[in-house]
């Protein structure tokens, strides 16, 4: 184990995977940075430093710098895969999604199927997402319910640096399309990451904590702000298990009504709108197949049904907080 | 022009391939026998043939909506490709696809694409992996007069110009985009130009004429193997039908088809120049025509007695591991 940045955890898990593997490449806008310019070579390494060094370590044909064109990237990481590469492709923000879409849904998530299994289309799409650095509504949004809806996208969302190392290892290795989603707030955030070859499979979630009286599944950033939560509501007694699904396509759906099983009390926290999000999905899967488990109505934690806002004051009353959740959970253990 | 005899045959065996193939369809489909929407591409030929001519199956081409001609020309099994449409189980897809996604990558045909410029971004990868692997392949990108208006393309060829790719970006304006005249929609009147505006050298040709579509797309794919950089090629066309069969195309004069028939006619043009050289004869020709609708017969029967898809294939396909 190495305590890392979940920045480096990824950037060393692509320095690590292009050295096995000559057929990843890496695109996307600035993923070197400077070329063109009057500067250096290789000057930003992607907005968030993730692809950093990659451009000096594999060169620019296998590191490439694109124009702004979300849908030439996509598009060309749909084209390399299927012609047998293995892409990388780097959306400086995920709400940048709209503009590639089409080549998302209708091309990289449906080749396999409508080709009738006759080829495979391992291209992943990284990409930043979440509020809190007042970035306004175009560059703040976690926009995974989108992609989740989609058949034939797998969805990671890491919320640590040893799964944001793990789930891009899987992913690398996967014959699979990935949308891999990285909440910007985590960047700097370290924690123990296993050393050498380290992989986890899609579809398994993390009991994160164990406890008593509810279930809180939560996402990305919000794992973090439900043990602050869950820490406070210790002083009083009160405990959870904690449950990061990690991916949100494939869902481990069954590790949650496992939890529900002992608890009978559900809190969702998600970073995303509320309206046809990873959270109402899984409540409706949870009613749906767990309805016997529950002893109190599920609790949603969620952004309310609003673009993200600009000012300090507005985003944070925007994003779900350690208090929102604390409060929900104190509502279901009460009910 | 440089081809020989084989070579002409086999020209003209894959445009006849594909206009029997249309024509049969035409009639086939007023039936009710196949579902979902069908796009012909009667009239276009001498374009998909004249630039898959150059190709190898290790040469990739990105297709449209108005496929089938373009998976003839690179070598789909005519036969599975008839399946396909019928929606039976051997079909080249497995019956999950349909018309308009048809795909074999054994052939380097890496789709039908039902999204107007949605494969333009596709080619360009195809064409970043052929150029890392080093091996001179090059890679065909059709689309319509429709699909050059699409911001998706405009990216594709600006990314292509960027990264020196070898992409061949074939425009095939058949006079409509859908229901509207390329008049209309394309705003410069000048496809070529507009591509020749992004960095990359864009030729016109007629389309009906598959000795100049042949010989320049020639030209530019030697260019492209040079690695000097993408080409495009216009190709000024009509089609035989409307936009989908069924379409009542009120958008067209009466008599539009019927002139077109008479004077845009690839086949015919063909027919006239090599029997007019001396290069092959009616009767060389007529017995390719005999093949050809042994062919079509076959494919038809086989289809209609080909049986469907199970229904539990509903559920299988979407991802490689689950």
């Amino acid at each position: 184990m190495t305590v890392k940045t979940f920045r480096e955890a990824l950037n060393e898990t692509l320095h690590a995977e292009m050295a096995r593997d000559s057929k990843i490449i890496v695109l996307g806008e600035d993923v070197a940075g400077g070329a063109g310019g009057t500067g250096v070579e290789e000057a930003a390494g992607g907005i968030f430093g993730v692809s950093s060094g990659l451009f000096k370590a594999f060169g620019a044909e296998r590191v490439i710098d694109t124009p702004i064109s979300e849908s030439a990237i996509v598009g060309a990481a749909a084209g390399a895969a299927l012609a047998g590469y293995r892409p990388v492709a780097e959306l400086m923000f995920a709400d940048f999604i709209g503009v590639s879409m089409d080549q998302l849904y209708n091309q990289i998530a449906k080749f396999r199927y409508m080709f009738g299994g006759k080829t495979q289309c391992p291209a992943i799409i990284r990409m930043p997402t979440g509020a809190g650095m007042n970035m306004g509504a175009q560059h703040s949004q976690t926009i995974y319910p989108i992609v989740t809806s989609v058949p034939g996208l797998k969805v990671a969302i890491p919320s640590n640096a040893a799964d944001a190392k793990g789930l891009l290892t899987t992913a690398l290795r996967g014959d699979d399309p990935v949308v891999f989603f990285e909440h910007k707030a985590l960047y700097p955030r370290k924690c123990d990451v296993p050393d050498g070859d380290y992989l986890v499979p899609f579809g398994e979630a993390a009991l994160v904590r164990e406890g008593e009286h509810a279930t809180v599944v939560a996402l990305a950033r919000m794992v973090n702000f439900a043990e602050k939560a869950l820490d406070a509501l210790a002083a009083d007694g009160i405990t959870a298990d904690l449950i990061d699904p990690r991916t949100t396509s494939p869902l481990d759906l069954d590790t949650i009504l496992e939890s529900l099983e002992a608890t009978g009390r559900l809190i969702i926290v998600d970073e995303s709108n509320p309206r046809c999000s990873v959270a109402s999905d899984i409540a409706g899967l949870v009613a749906s197949e767990g309805f016997d488990l529950l002893k109190a109505p599920v609790q949603l934690v969620t952004a309310p049904h609003t673009p993200v806002p600009f000012a300090r004051e507005l985003e944070r009353a925007y994003v779900p907080s350690p208090d929102d959740i604390a409060a929900a959970v104190r509502k279901v253990v009460a009910y | 022009m440089t081809l020989q005899k084989t070579e002409l045959l086999t020209a003209y065996r894959l445009m006849k391939t594909i206009r029997e193939f249309e024509e049969r369809l035409h009639v086939e489909i007023a039936t009710g026998a196949i579902p979902g929407f069908t796009h012909l591409y009667s009239g276009q030929e001498a374009i998909a043939v004249g630039v898959c001519m150059h190709l190898a199956d290790d040469d990739y081409i990105v297709s449209t909506h108005r496929g089938h001609g373009h998976c003839i020309a690179k070598g789909c099994d005519v036969i599975g490709m008839m399946k396909e449409i019928y929606g039976r189980a051997d079909g080249l897809c497995k019956g999950k696809g349909g018309s308009m996604h048809i795909a074999d990558f054994d052939k380097g045909m890496l789709g039908a694409n039902a999204i107007v410029g949605g494969g333009p971004p596709i080619a360009t990868g195809a064409a970043i992996a052929t150029k890392l692997d080093g091996n001179g392949k090059v890679t065909a990108s059709f689309g319509g007069d429709g699909s050059s208006n699409q911001g998706t393309v405009f990216e594709a060829m600006n990314l292509a110009v960027v990264l020196k790719l070898p992409t061949l970006f074939v425009y095939e304006d058949n006079g409509y985009g859908e229901h509207t005249g390329t008049s209309y929609a394309v705003g410069s009147d000048d496809i070529a130009g507009r591509c020749a505006g992004f960095g990359m050298r864009a030729e016109k040709v007629d389309g009906a004429d598959f000795f100049a579509v042949y010989d320049m797309a020639g030209d530019l794919f030697d260019q492209l193997r040079r690695g000097e950089g993408p080409a495009a090629l216009e190709c000024a066309i009509t089609r035989f039908y409307g936009h989908y069969e069924g379409d009542p195309q009120k958008y067209r004069a009466k008599d539009e088809v019927a002139t077109f028939r008479e004077t845009m006619d690839c086949l015919r043009n063909f027919r006239k120049r090599v029997t007019d050289e001396g290069w092959l004869t009616d009767a060389e020709l007529d017995a390719v025509d005999t093949e050809v609708m042994a062919l079509i017969d076959d494919a038809v029967e086989q289809s209609k007695a080909a049986p469907p898809p199970d229904v539990s294939e509903v559920l299988t396909d979407v991802y490689v591991t689950y």
